[in-house]
């Protein structure tokens, strides 16, 4: 499964890409490959706010809908509207496909999250 | 991962079959992947183990009589080699299970019931035997059953028998058929909305059949098919599944299927008092289909509203893969389900709007 280097993670197969006091948030690779096909992202509006572990965004295969946490808190700057129609979009690259761009509220949160080499770790051990 | 096995899960294993744990079976929810799968039965032919269904003989001089003492259908109309589905309820009206009984003989049947009841559905036959001459014998361990589904299966399966297929007409079976020298029993039966057949066949030969005919179905578009797309497929023939559309807390009359509980049988059976009366008095709650006209899916347990009214809940929900649209089942008050009404589901904190359609989804797509 393909996990990248400069990225950090979650244990709920989140990923956070930082350019300054904005990321990109997104899922992982292995996660896109446990739902299967997935037919649906449901996304949040611009400006809402949301806390570390809250459920901000909905993935759904064809046989259920997954929930979608945030890395660490943030307000969402942009959604990434082209999934509403192409959801299928997070099978094909899961990493080049973000969900929604965020303003970190508190970056010293990010050392809170885990490495590349600590996410695979942490994957090896639930197949 | 814990559970039963069936003869065939080293087979899914090495198909990629992506296991789990269903009513406590181990079984591939999907292989390649379940919209392929789902097409393939659709449009070609798919194969399922379904070896965890529950199978149960009945014999014995007064099994007619019994088994239309508890079910709702009518037994005594049976023709040999008939199949026929039914409800089993309790006498509050409440479902058993729903499952298919095969006559072999007027006093000689067999029932094919969900996995997930058998050994409730084999206590409660036993519970209520009272004075009945039966003879059970739970045959769930020793029969597996194949299901080839699809337009492709009978092309498929007659590559490899010299028993003329075409003439088993829908609902009915034969056993002792040499299929590529193995001996089944054969039901022109199925789960999917499309032609297909259930193969009954014992433990140590299963594994030879299951490849057999993979083997010579796969020029023909044949795949390995799993239970993820087993309840889409049907779900959109509005084929019902215990435990979402139908259960102890709700009667076959308000899941729609009133034409498989005969009301009017000459044998007294067990819910009848109660169904009678609910079918008299007029259902409170009804199952109807309905279509999201906005974005989501319906998943199972989300509300229904009708403005500020909560009106019922989602029993199935999908994005449909056949007809590319997000469609549910809900069991909702009744002075709402006329066809075309508008209702809401809440999805996640959202009220998404929805209209009541038809449930037999693909026969209307």
């Amino acid at each position: 499964m393909n996990v990248l280097k400069d990225l950090f993670y979650t244990e709920d197969h989140e990923w956070l890409k930082v350019e300054g006091d904005e990321a990109y948030v997104g899922i992982t690779d292995f996660a896109q490959d446990q739902l299967g096909d997935i037919v649906y992202v449901e996304l949040p509006e611009i400006d809402d706010e949301f806390e570390k572990e809250e459920a901000f965004s909905a993935v759904e295969s064809v046989k259920a809908a997954s929930d979608i946490y945030m890395p660490v808190d943030g307000v969402i700057l942009e959604v990434n509207d082209e999934l509403l129609d192409a959801p299928e979009l997070l099978n094909t690259d899961a990493y080049e496909n973000w969900i929604v761009k965020i303003k970190l509220t508190d970056p010293s949160q990010l050392e809170e999250l885990l490495t590349s080499g600590e996410y695979e770790e942490f994957i090896a051990e639930e197949v | 991962m814990d559970g039963k096995r069936t003869p065939l899960y080293e087979e899914h294993k090495s198909l990629k079959g992506k296991i789990v744990n269903y009513a406590g079976w181990l079984l591939p929810v999907q292989y390649e992947g379940l919209i392929p799968e789902h097409n393939a039965v659709r449009n070609a032919a798919g194969i399922f183990d379904v070896s965890h269904m529950g199978t149960i003989f009945v014999s014995g001089k007064d099994s007619k009589a019994y088994l239309d003492y508890l079910m709702t259908n009518d037994i005594s109309k049976l023709k040999l080699n008939q199949i026929v589905y039914t409800f089993m309820c309790y006498p509050d009206g409440g479902v058993v299970d729903d499952l298919l009984v095969y006559k072999y003989d007027e006093d000689r049947y067999f029932l094919v019931v969900n996995a997930a009841n058998l050994d409730k559905d084999y206590q409660w036959i036993l519970d209520n035997m009272g004075t009945y001459e039966v003879e059970l014998d739970n045959a769930s361990d020793r029969i597996c059953i194949l299901a080839l589904q699809g337009p492709s299966a009978e092309r498929i399966l007659q590559s490899l028998t010299d028993y003329d297929l075409s003439q088993l007409k829908f609902f009915y079976f034969d056993e002792k058929i040499q299929v590529d020298g193995i001996e089944v029993m054969i039901s022109r039966t199925g789960y999917t909305g499309e032609d297909g057949f259930e193969i009954f066949v014992d433990n140590e030969n299963v594994v030879k059949l299951w490849k057999r005919i993979l083997k010579v179905g796969g020029d023909l578009g044949l795949k390995p098919a799993g239970l993820g797309c087993r309840d889409t497929l049907r779900f959109e023939a509005a084929l019902p599944l215990y435990g979402n559309e139908l259960s102890k807390d709700i009667t076959p009359l308000e899941a729609g299927f009133k034409f498989f509980v005969k009301l009017k049988k000459e044998s007294d059976f067990i819910g009848k008092d109660i169904l009678n009366k609910q079918w008299e008095d007029g259902l409170e709650r009804t199952l109807v289909g309905f279509e999201l006209l906005e974005r989501g899916i319906p998943r199972e347990g989300y509300e229904i509203y009708k403005g500020e009214e909560k009106i019922g809940h989602v029993t199935t929900g999908y994005m449909s893969p056949t007809l590319n649209k997000s469609i549910g089942n809900a069991l909702i008050a009744s002075k709402y389900a006329e066809l075309g009404n508008d209702i809401e589901v809440l999805i996640r904190k959202k009220k998404v709007k929805a209209k009541i359609i038809n449930k037999n989804f693909l026969k209307n797509r």
